[in-house]
């Protein structure tokens, strides 16, 4: 990206802004950010706003609406690298639970005149609808690796966000395996890298922020879950958080649920 | 009893004189790491007081399964072997190896100042006694010498115990490594119920030993440290025998067996991360904004990850099969071939700390049991 400074934008889908302000809260790099991109559309931090095309547009998000449809193929027309941040736009985030429900019965449980909304029955990623050149997962996304995508932008080459489980992570920290030690539900083996394992190191288990890593062994650690105490019912619940339509989260949660679905249904508990 | 020299000049320590020990070894510059209790385990951790080593506390392992256990005859060192290892001091799992700062004449590079900590190490275990000495092979006996582990490992001093009890998932009787340290610490000692054995195994460890308060040790006591340290043997339920390991490794790459172990594998890098032999890093440039200032730093990482094998074109061992068998192959065969020792020291680490409770004893039966087929 050589010539006049790259123009960065940001945009909103169906998200709670979280991933957007990352990139605000990268305080100290900041400036520095400045003086080598013009920021030229991003309404979280100014109304100034202006047209396409932008170098770089960061997509927040996930496609809910019929507008969105159409929204989403116009930034992908006006921006030369799109990158998703977030598991929103990666994956559909927490409002792809809709997936699984009936759209209409929550449209009439909550609204009253539920006929003057107009939303799509599913919640789905941005790559579901348009071509993206790179994905930053997370729930929130990471500010150090929001970073190294848009340095490696600036220094055209591919950015370096780690594939591997968040175990490696804990290990690096020397945070005490809380499966082991403690027998807690925790989706750190399947999840990708990239909070640094936070969870774990406060006595929590990992709830997927990131999103499968690559190749999961999810029959596996369910069945171990499932060995250490958690119900089935349990495990489905682990799986459907802010990732649930990741597609290796969908498929095992979907597997657990048709395994539950002729036992009786469990009293519902707090995760530990 | 053993006619090693160490074993014939044994004195007797008070409990009380665990703190002194601890204070003679500050006083002499080392940063003292020792056992303590966090976030449900036995962990090491630098400490000046001897209160914070876990006094009454044992513990059951079992595959996949760690718990604490209060006891009120364990003394300071009943538990065993835990979640960490020695080789996060030796070998740190995040280390900047290099840095380079751009300036008008090109690049000016340096390498990382030592950081000059000496570490003093307490509560060394014979198999952790092993699995420094194999990656010593790793580090300092190869074609290229690690600054990092050398200028740690060449200042460490090694307060070893004789472990008096073993866990479920111990086996270093099988693989001659344990339980009773021979070689390699600078001071050894053997817990009695009212204080310790004490041996010097160097004239460092002499030297330090001359300020502790020691006592002539009786006969009996000396057949009590025996009777303890014979309990870590007797306790032993698992094995590994050594003899023909490297050749069945190699003969058994088709295994069905392999298949199946792929089926409970997470591939989540827990057994190589806690394994205190296991050595693999990956090193990455990190730079800021300007790409002016880039520190190499060095990581650990694990065979088990799917991008540790990428190369020109893709990854190499692209399924968990391959990177299982990769794993275990390397630590009980190939490794032979590469440090002339074996890679495992029976420490069972790899089976208490595996989520899963994958056991390689059980994975290294069964490829013996069954033939190729």
């Amino acid at each position: 990206m050589s010539g006049p400074r790259p123009r960065l934008a940001v945009f909103k889908f169906a998200s709670c802004d979280g991933c957007q302000l990352s990139l605000l809260d990268c305080e100290d790099e900041l400036l520095a950010l400045g003086e080598r991109l013009d920021i030229v559309h991003f309404l979280e931090a100014t109304s100034r706003v202006s047209d396409g095309p932008y170098d770089i547009a960061l997509v927040e998000g996930s496609i809910t609406t019929p507008d969105d449809l159409t929204r989403i193929q116009e930034v992908r027309r006006a921006s030369k690298f799109l990158v998703t941040i977030g598991a929103c736009a990666t994956a559909g985030g927490i409002q792809a639970l809709r997936n699984f429900a009936d759209h209409a019965s929550f449209l009439a449980a909550v609204y009253a005149s539920p006929q003057y909304i107009h939303s799509l029955a599913t919640s789905t990623a941005i790559a579901d609808h348009v071509r993206v050149d790179f994905e930053l997962r997370g729930c929130p996304i990471n500010k150090t690796q929001l970073l190294e995508v848009i340095r490696a932008l600036l220094g055209d080459r591919r950015p370096t966000t780690p594939s591997h489980s968040v175990c490696l992570d804990c290990k690096r920290r020397g945070t005490v395996c809380i499966i082991v030690a403690h027998g807690a539900p925790c989706l750190g083996p399947v999840t990708q890298s990239g909070c640094g394992a936070i969870c774990p190191a406060y006595d929590r288990g990992c709830y997927g922020c990131f999103g499968p890593c690559v190749q999961p062994n999810l029959a596996s650690l369910s069945a171990q879950q499932i060995r250490n105490g958690a119900s089935i019912a349990e495990a489905v619940q682990g799986l459907r958080l802010f990732n649930v339509n990741a597609p290796e989260f969908r498929q095992e949660s979907d597997r657990l649920a048709n395994l539950a679905a002729d036992l009786p249904a469990p009293e519902p508990r707090q995760r530990p | 009893m053993s006619t090693n020299a160490a074993h014939e000049t044994a004195q007797f320590m008070p409990h009380t004189g665990l703190q002194r020990l601890i204070d003679v070894l500050c006083v002499r510059g080392y940063n003292v790491v020792a056992p303590k209790l966090s976030q449900g385990a036995v962990v090491y951790e630098p400490t000046t007081s001897a209160a914070t080593i876990p006094f009454g506390w044992i513990e059951a392992q079992e595959p996949g399964k760690y718990r604490l256990i209060e006891d009120g005859e364990a003394g300071y060192f009943g538990y065993t072997v835990g979640p960490h290892s020695w080789k996060q001091f030796l070998f740190p799992p995040r280390a900047v190896v290099s840095t380079s700062v751009r300036t008008e004449d090109g690049w000016n590079v340096s390498p990382p100042a030592d950081d000059g900590v000496s570490y003093a190490f307490l509560g060394v275990r014979a198999c952790e006694i092993a699995a420094i000495e194999v990656q010593d092979r790793v580090f300092l006996q190869q074609a290229y010498v690690d600054p990092i582990y050398a200028a740690r490992r060449e200042r460490v001093f090694i307060v070893a115990v004789n472990c008096t009890r073993a866990a479920s998932t111990c086996f270093c009787n099988s693989m001659r490594t344990g339980p009773r340290c021979q070689r390699g610490f600078d001071l050894a000692l053997t817990e009695l119920p009212d204080g310790f054995v004490l041996e010097a195994g160097s004239d460092r460890g002499r030297e330090i030993a001359r300020q502790l308060p020691l006592q002539m040790i009786a006969d009996a006591q000396l057949v009590t440290a025996e009777q303890l340290r014979q309990r870590a043997v007797d306790q032993q339920t698992r094995s590994l025998p050594v003899d023909g390991l490297h050749d069945l490794m190699l003969r058994q790459l088709q295994h069905p067996r392999w298949n199946e172990v792929a089926e409970r594998c997470l591939s989540c890098t827990n057994c190589t991360q806690v394994c205190p032999t296991c050595f693999c890093s990956s090193v990455q440039e990190v730079t800021d904004l300007d790409a002016a200032h880039v520190d190499r730093v060095r990581t650990w990482d694990s065979c088990f990850n799917f991008d540790f094998s990428y190369m020109n074109g893709g990854v190499v061992r692209n399924t968990i099969r391959s990177r299982y068998r990769q794993w275990l192959t390397h630590k009980l065969g190939t490794w032979f071939d590469q440090f002339d020792t074996c890679g495992c020291v029976g420490c069972g680490r790899c089976i208490t700390w595996c989520p899963v409770g994958i056991d390689l004893t059980e994975e290294v039966a069964a490829l013996r049991s069954e033939s190729t087929p």
